[in-house]
């Protein structure tokens, strides 16, 4: 009995060494964004301290951040909304026909260097004058958003019974009428999956942004960047910046915890 | 059952169709575009026409030591990075995996590296980074240890980034090994109670080599994605000091949006092209070995 309980203890004691390094950064992050700049370039490294707000304040007020986020609020949620329109017919066509050439096809933009596109599309996006505009930031964040909805969901539909569909369709409902009906609304949850992790991917991403927006388009990640092209360094609203970047993306997980395990564990686990 | 129209009897290629166009026309396109440009001579801001010039591109490239450390280090960046996550990954996951209580949290904790946004990351360690101010020198000067560089030293940048790979990546690997232990078969373990087996026999005997497949599906598709590193170097160091922390992505990225060396580029991104490619034909071969 006694012997049970130190192993316990010791077993909490590892659990603590695993998740310390894990946080530490999204605390320090969290801390240095309520501190002064005088509190953060103290030495040694000030871990009670008086928070202010000033940092927020000036992310907000002063920088705009607001607008910014709307930009990568309406990228994301436009191009993940176009990203299932197209995908989940996919999908449902790779699952039901066993088609894996076309599955292959579509995975492929997965794994390619998104940089190999990148070019190429800045030299016709600015012919065709879409630079710094909502649709070529869209369609490019759709080749991040459309290889994911097919990834999770074409698992997801092989692994609904097809006597649903069959039975629906014996009722006299069409093909396509079945898979909208019957079908899309018993695969919800990986439709969650689907949304919740396109979302993170392309409210994350970086580069595309960084090619294709400017002023008026400019994503939450590019105005972050920015932040770091001044003279000396403001950590403060950096880091103030940098919470406000990540918050959307953490609470989401949080939210969806077992929906984003099932859509990152997705290919290499079969299931 | 209702009589099939057009539409019904095409559903197989019609309801792909639209996905499979949008990848020809925004990555089939670019891509051979790309290849196309890899012959040729053309720098956006000269005003000159572009020039087919044949292999020409891919001989000036080669010779451009920048290249070729790129090259080394995106390797180098990959495989150092990539072996740790697996070591530490699939550790990791082998002490989580029993049932305590706070398991949900744990597993979310997990996750909260993978979803944060790596600009940010990058931004975040740069502060841990600091030599004058940074939380890791302080932990070294009271470690009575010498201070070090960290991204700001050529010497040390390359590992200083892959520990911050290593930190985002790692609990990728463990999470992908946790489900995989989740969905082994019980009887290989009875059998080894029956017969006795210690603890150390199970693990080296039973667990890892069924979990093999997993691992080296996971550690792959986490290699191609080390492979295309971008944001973190981009944001913590921009390929300096110097050139000392540029890999292929973030020297192709250069040579296409800050001298606009559109041939060259194009050069450096076939041979980014093939090396991912060649690890993604690994991934499949893998998975029909494997039968995953």
């Amino acid at each position: 009995m006694k012997e049970k309980r130190v192993t316990t203890i010791l077993y909490g004691f590892v659990l603590v060494l695993i998740i310390i390094p894990i946080l530490f950064p999204f605390i320090w992050m969290l801390m240095s964004s309520f501190k002064t700049q005088v509190d953060i370039i103290s030495w040694p490294p000030k871990f009670i301290f008086k928070p202010v707000m000033q940092n927020y304040n000036r992310v907000f007020v002063e920088q705009n951040f607001l607008q910014y986020m709307q930009n990568s609020l309406i990228v994301s949620v436009v191009s993940v909304f176009f990203s299932l329109l197209l995908g989940l017919p996919a999908a449902y066509s790779i699952a039901r026909y066993k088609q894996k050439k076309l599955s292959v096809f579509i995975l492929v933009a997965r794994l390619m260097p998104g940089i190999s596109f990148l070019m190429p599309w800045y030299i016709v996006f600015s012919r065709l004058g879409l630079m710094d505009s909502y649709v070529a930031l869209i369609l490019s964040h759709m080749l991040i958003a459309l290889p994911l909805v097919v990834w999770v969901m074409s698992p997801y539909f092989d692994s609904v019974p097809r006597e649903l569909e069959e039975a629906a369709m014996v009722d006299g409902l069409t093909q396509q009428s079945a898979f909208l009906k019957i079908l899309l609304p018993l695969s919800g949850p990986g439709v969650v999956t689907a949304t919740t992790l396109s979302f993170i991917f392309s409210w994350n991403n970086f580069m595309f942004s960084q090619v294709l927006s400017q002023q008026n388009t400019r994503t939450l990640p590019i105005a972050v960047y920015n932040f770091l092209s001044y003279v000396e360094v403001d950590w403060g609203a950096v880091m103030a910046a940098a919470v406000t970047i990540m918050a959307p993306a953490i609470v989401l997980t949080m939210f969806f915890q077992k929906y984003v395990v099932k859509g990152l564990t997705m290919g290499a686990v079969k299931g | 059952m209702v009589r099939q129209g057009f539409f019904e009897k095409n559903l197989r290629y019609i309801f792909p169709l639209p996905a499979v166009l949008f990848v020809v026309v925004l990555m089939v396109f670019p891509v051979a575009y790309t290849f196309f440009l890899s012959f040729t001579d053309w720098t956006l801001t000269s005003g000159r026409p572009l020039s087919v010039v044949g292999l020409n591109s891919y001989l000036q490239v080669l010779k451009e030591p920048r290249f070729l450390e790129a090259l080394g280090r995106t390797f180098y960046f990959t495989f150092g990075s990539v072996i740790v996550e697996m070591l530490l990954g699939t550790a990791l996951a082998l002490i989580l995996n029993r049932s305590f209580k706070g398991k949900g949290v744990v597993k979310t904790l997990l996750l909260l590296p993978l979803v944060a946004t790596p600009v940010a990351i990058g931004i975040v360690w740069n502060l841990f980074y600091d030599p004058t101010i940074g939380i890791l020198n302080y932990v070294l000067s009271v470690l009575k240890l010498p201070q070090s560089g960290w991204v700001s030293d050529a010497k040390t940048v390359m590992p200083s980034l892959i520990i911050v790979d290593i930190w985002q990546w790692t609990p990728m690997i463990t999470i992908i090994v946790l489900a995989g232990l989740a969905g082994l078969s019980s009887e290989p373990y009875e059998s080894a109670m029956v017969d006795g087996a210690n603890s150390r026999q199970v693990l080296f005997r039973i667990t890892l080599p069924m979990l093999m497949p997993t691992i080296l599906t996971a550690v792959i598709l986490r290699a191609i994605d080390a492979l295309k590193t971008y944001d973190i170097i981009y944001s913590m160091t921009g390929g300096g000091p110097g050139y000392a922390s540029e890999n292929l992505n973030v020297l192709a990225f250069k040579y296409s949006f800050e001298y606009f060396r559109m041939g060259q580029s194009a050069v450096m991104l076939v041979f980014l092209f093939i090396i991912v490619l060649l690890f993604s034909l690994l991934v499949m071969r893998l998975r029909r070995a494997f039968e995953l």
